[in-house]
């Protein structure tokens, strides 16, 4: 399978702290891959550099066999590459439904759909590109397939918190990524909920045939979703590999998974 | 209006509206050419031209250093006019009444003309911005104020939407100041001056931003506050305008026209 996504020897410090240390991974099409770590591993630096929030000092990194490494996360995302957040970034004081308009207007803006200034029509008539479908459908479409559908007209800021999670994932579909980066799904969610969720979130995207890279701290989430595990320590990638592989490495033991932890999973 | 949906408070706008204001009553006084539409076109003009050269700097800025920014640039401008001896210094000068495309109406007649006309430019530039709000562009305004860093993930500029609506919002502070201009008949520096500002973002404030009309009604309420406290208390009048905004920010944050939007959400619901 090729490579879709392709970090070559990423550097990137903060003072005296290395983040990032010639952290390099090929990601394939398709595959769905857990990153894992403790906290301060580099596992959101990882994201942060790919997704053009931080710039890595050393490195490069392809998308598609294009360089992406200086773009800004704007651009980086109208490739196709989009992410969501530990902490839930939502547009507050609008609904869920205003929520998914303000993002495909976004797309339909970006694919010259008469640019920010389109029509009222713009909404009805134009086909989303990736959907083929106008703005409405497509936002139902997505809404049900995150099982958000009831919640269209409630206040982005009042929902709970697994809802909140839910719409910030589900937002980033309408851009149509092709690569997606979950930055801790399921944290702040019950143990119970949690795997319903995590099909419920896989199912949804892997309809859309995108490749999924997730970090997680639950190494049960983990080892039953993962195709592939990166685990990153000391902003060095110290296993990567099948889950089974993977979480039985003694290091990945020894720093990341715990003795017990490893022995349960 | 159209600054304050995305979060950006404009302490500066009377600037925009000033120079739509001496680009108007500089046309007429230098040039011979006093059609109102023309000097409308041309404040529009100045101040859009200003507003895209300045919005390269004050896009980069948001809440208190875009507000101060702004100002700062306004009383610049009143500055440089009260100093300017050829647009009559802290006086200002007269405009002429305008033609309308040529035709010159009565004395009798004139003073409606012109109001007529400015009505008409107005509902006209309010349809356009009642337009814009149903734009990606107008829909984007909310999600800036929310969470900048969210729009940037999902594809657009806020940099970039940030400099379009400054440079809209500017053109239309110019038309007004023109049109301020042609019905009065006089300028002066005082329009640069920040109280003007601070009469704008009162309207806004009071009004809310709901919809375009609630500026027109908010300006219209504004001005029955201000004519009857200072009908009743030329001393203090200031006083009964700052009890009204502080209980308007008190019992109505999102301004008058929340009570519309509540009462059409809720007749939409139990029709």
């Amino acid at each position: 399978m090729p490579a879709i996504l392709d970090a070559r020897g990423l550097c990137k410090r903060f003072g005296a702290v290395t983040a990032a240390d010639e952290v390099s991974a090929a990601i394939e099409k398709d595959s769905v891959v857990g990153l894992i770590g403790t906290n301060g591993a580099g596992k959101t630096t990882f994201i942060n550099m790919i997704t053009g929030y931080l710039k890595p000092e050393r490195g490069a990194i392809e998308y598609q066999g294009r360089d992406i490494t200086a773009l800004p996360p704007r651009e980086i995302t109208r490739l196709g590459i989009c992410r969501s957040f530990q902490i839930p970034q939502l547009y507050g004081s609008l609904s869920v439904w205003d929520n998914m308009m303000v993002g495909i207007g976004i797309v339909l803006a970006n694919a010259r759909h008469g640019g920010f200034f389109a029509g009222g029509r713009i909404w009805d008539t134009r086909p989303v590109p990736g959907y083929g479908k106008p703005a409405a459908e497509v936002a139902e479409h997505i809404l049900a397939r995150f099982g958000l559908a009831d919640y269209r007209h409630r206040n982005a800021q009042v929902l709970p918190g697994g809802v909140r999670k839910l719409l910030d994932i589900a937002l980033t579909m309408v851009a149509k990524p092709r690569v997606l980066l979950l930055d801790e799904p399921t944290s702040g969610v019950s143990a119970q909920e949690k795997f319903a969720m995590m099909q419920m979130v896989l199912e949804a995207v892997r309809a859309e045939g995108v490749t999924v890279l997730f970090v997680e701290h639950d190494m049960e989430v983990v080892s039953r979703f993962a195709e592939r595990v990166l685990a990153f320590y000391d902003g060095r990638i110290i296993a990567d590999a099948a889950p089974q592989v993977a979480l039985a490495d003694p290091e990945v033991r020894r720093h990341v998974v715990g003795r017990t932890k490893a022995a349960h999973a | 209006m159209i600054l304050l949906r995305a979060g950006l408070i404009s302490f500066g706008q009377a600037l925009y509206y000033c120079l739509g204001a001496y680009a108007a009553g500089a046309l007429g006084r230098f040039l011979g050419i006093a059609d109102i539409f023309v000097q409308m076109a041309a404040g529009a003009l100045a101040a859009g031209i200003a507003a895209f050269i300045l919005g390269f700097l004050l896009a980069k800025y948001r809440g208190i250093f875009f507000g101060l920014l702004s100002l700062a640039l306004s009383m610049i401008l009143y500055g440089l006019l009260v100093k300017n001896e050829a647009l009559g210094s802290t006086d200002g000068f007269n405009i002429l009444p305008s033609p309308l495309f040529h035709v010159r109406p009565g004395a009798a007649w004139v003073r409606y003309a012109v109001l007529a006309a400015a009505a008409v430019v107005s509902v006209g530039l309010a349809l356009a911005v009642h337009r814009y709000l149903r734009t990606p562009l107008g829909r984007l305004a909310p999600a800036i104020k929310d969470n900048e860093i969210r729009v940037e993930y999902m594809g657009a500029s806020a940099r970039y939407a940030v400099h379009v609506m400054y440079v809209i919002a500017a053109v239309l502070a110019g038309v007004g100041g023109a049109l301020a201009a042609t019905t009065v008949g006089h300028i002066d520096p005082d329009m640069a001056f920040w109280t003007t500002s601070g009469e704008f973002i009162f309207i806004t404030i009071l009004a809310g931003t709901g919809s375009v009309v609630a500026p027109f009604a908010g300006a219209l309420i504004y001005e029955i506050i201000h004519t009857t406290a200072y009908d009743l208390s030329p001393n203090t009048w200031q006083l009964s305008l700052g009890a009204a905004l502080l209980a308007i920010i008190v019992f109505l944050p999102a301004g008058l026209w929340s009570l519309v939007s509540k009462m059409s959400t809720r007749y939409a619901r139990h029709p």
